[in-house]
């Protein structure tokens, strides 16, 4: 059996064709980078996605904080995830890369902060 | 009248761009505008991720992306005035800005950068029926009010347009509670990154309805209803074929412009399709000294060649500033069979400074084709390409000894292969 995937790793998009038999992969053909090759891997076990939301912040320059995981977590965990990130409340100020939430779910990825932000003035 | 050496209007991902690259080239003053009360423009608001993987070569969000420009203009001195809206511009080379503290000021500039960006069709552009009730947003604004204001705009949603930032939205939206009830595209096929079909409609069970539109809204005070109808080949609305959609809200995602009515008063000519600045290969507009780049130029899809064509603009900019001269005969960069448009729209033969990159859009998708770059109807070059898309822009490479030996003008064609 053909899947035929699209590598959402980045904008470029490649169609990938993973050539199965049952649960083993035979050959994956179609990425053109090593990340397109461990999506398609991954994407016949478990889909794993980035988590980007927001998250309240206090006393910054605006009322939410743009956060990132900084890894894949499985798509299964994402909305508890997001109920994670909905119990948070930060104070600025923040720099971006600061670790939000520490391997958030056990997932063994962290939420960090994807910008940085001042203390409103 | 203040005098500036280089001005760039806009401090998004294009303007910060062309700041740094001029500061790099040697221009020490150099003024940036921008009407926000930050930097970063409309990456502030793409929190998602997918942006920098050309330029650092790694995943970043749209705010990180932005913060690495950002920290880039600061390291290198550029002055950005936040709050400054700049409310005309002439072609000798003045402008004028409104400025909370400043008031109004008026700026004498030896060069001037357009990095305006682009604004979304509104719902008067595409005629909905219906009444005008609240909750009726583009996407982006939708965006605006969620991710960097912190409100949601609806419950139970449905979605015009199925280009990136309709997707996007289609995605955040549930992640925040909303439900999505679908999302409506006109043409048989989305034009939104196929990374996003998937990762944005299937992740989440949205469907996507192509060759579909939104036809009636109602509601007196809120949304309650949208009628949904597919159309025929010419995007007429099929009778019988109607829908209705209990909804609160509804995103359009329905184009982007380039904004230019400073251009407009300055006298530029724009492109008819682009609806941006017609440029020559160093990326200044038809007014000697006025240069324009990014959304404002054409509309793109990726940030990393927003940046990339800004810092063009920055070289001819500053190249302008360190030598003026006349650069001789022009011959035009035009578009043939199946491309919509070519940017820059024109080369100097005999001054050429660089190989130039024309970026260009198809205008149908396409499996397989072919890529001619012909001279007049000599045919310099030929590439084959795969998978081509209205959506996903495309480039070409003219070298500096192709455009040193033109005769009559660059010509950029498809030709579909047969599958």
């Amino acid at each position: 059996m053909i899947k035929e995937l699209i590598s959402v790793n980045c904008p470029m998009g490649c169609r990938l064709h993973v050539e199965m038999e049952g649960k083993q992969i035979l050959s994956i053909t179609g990425n053109s980078c090593p990340r397109g090759k461990a999506y398609a891997e991954q994407e016949c076990i478990r889909p794993e996605r980035i988590l980007t939301t927001t998250v309240r912040i206090q006393n910054g320059t605006h009322r939410v904080l743009p956060v990132i995981t900084d890894k894949a977590i499985p798509l299964d965990q994402i909305m508890e995830a997001m109920e994670e990130a909905r119990k948070i409340s930060l104070e600025a100020p923040v720099k971006e890369g600061d670790v939000i939430v520490s391997n958030i779910l056990g997932t063994d990825a962290n939420l960090i902060a994807s910008r940085s932000m001042d203390k409103i003035s | 009248m203040k005098h500036v050496d280089a001005v760039i209007i806009g401090g998004g991902s294009a303007g910060l761009s062309a700041a740094v690259t001029l500061k790099k080239e040697g221009i020490e003053d150099v003024l940036v505008l921008e009407k926000d009360g930050e930097p970063g423009g409309i990456l502030e608001q793409c929190i998602h991720n997918g942006f920098g993987l050309q330029t650092f070569k790694e995943q970043l969000s749209g705010p990180a992306y932005a913060e690495r420009y950002i920290n880039m203009a600061k390291e290198l001195n550029v002055k950005i005035l936040c709050n400054a809206m700049v409310t005309h511009l002439n072609p000798d080379k003045t402008l004028e800005y409104v400025h909370p503290e400043e008031g109004v000021v008026k700026l004498q500039a030896d060069v001037i950068i357009l990095a305006v960006g682009c604004y979304e069709r509104p719902r008067g552009a595409i005629n909905i029926m219906g009444t005008r009730p609240a909750g009726i947003y583009t996407a982006g604004q939708a965006q605006r009010y969620l991710n960097i204001d912190g409100y949601l705009v609806g419950k139970k949603v449905f979605i015009l347009g199925s280009g990136d930032i309709g997707l996007i939205m289609a995605r955040r939206m549930p992640l925040e509670g909303a439900k999505v009830y679908g999302v409506a595209e006109i043409m048989p096929y989305s034009n939104g990154l196929p990374r996003n079909i998937k990762q944005c409609l299937e992740d989440f069970d949205i469907p996507l309805f192509l060759s579909h539109t939104v036809t009636k809204a109602y509601g007196k005070d809120r949304l309650e209803k949208i009628q949904v109808m597919k159309v025929d080949d010419h995007r007429n609305p099929i009778p019988g074929s109607e829908m209705y959609f209990d909804v609160d809200t509804l995103l359009l995602s329905v184009g982007l412009i380039p904004e230019n009515h400073l251009g407009d008063e300055a006298g530029i000519l724009m492109d008819p399709v682009t609806k941006g600045p017609v440029v020559d290969d160093s990326y200044m507009t038809n007014i000697d000294g006025i240069f324009a780049c990014g959304n404002g130029l054409h509309v793109h899809d990726l940030v990393d060649f927003v940046s990339l064509q800004a810092e063009r603009a920055a070289k001819g900019a500053a190249g302008y500033l360190k030598d003026h001269k006349d650069r001789g005969i022009k011959l035009s960069v035009s578009n043939g069979n199946l491309v919509s448009y070519c940017v820059p729209s024109s080369v100097h033969p005999e001054d050429p400074r660089d190989h130039v990159e024309i970026f260009f859009r198809v205008r149908k998708p396409m499996d397989k084709a072919t890529l001619y770059i012909k001279d007049g109807d000599t045919v310099l070059k030929t590439f084959k390409k795969q998978k081509l898309m209205p959506s996903e822009m495309e480039r070409a490479m003219l070298t500096k000894q192709m455009i040193s030996n033109l005769k009559e003008g660059v010509v950029i064609e498809i030709q579909e292969d047969e599958a």
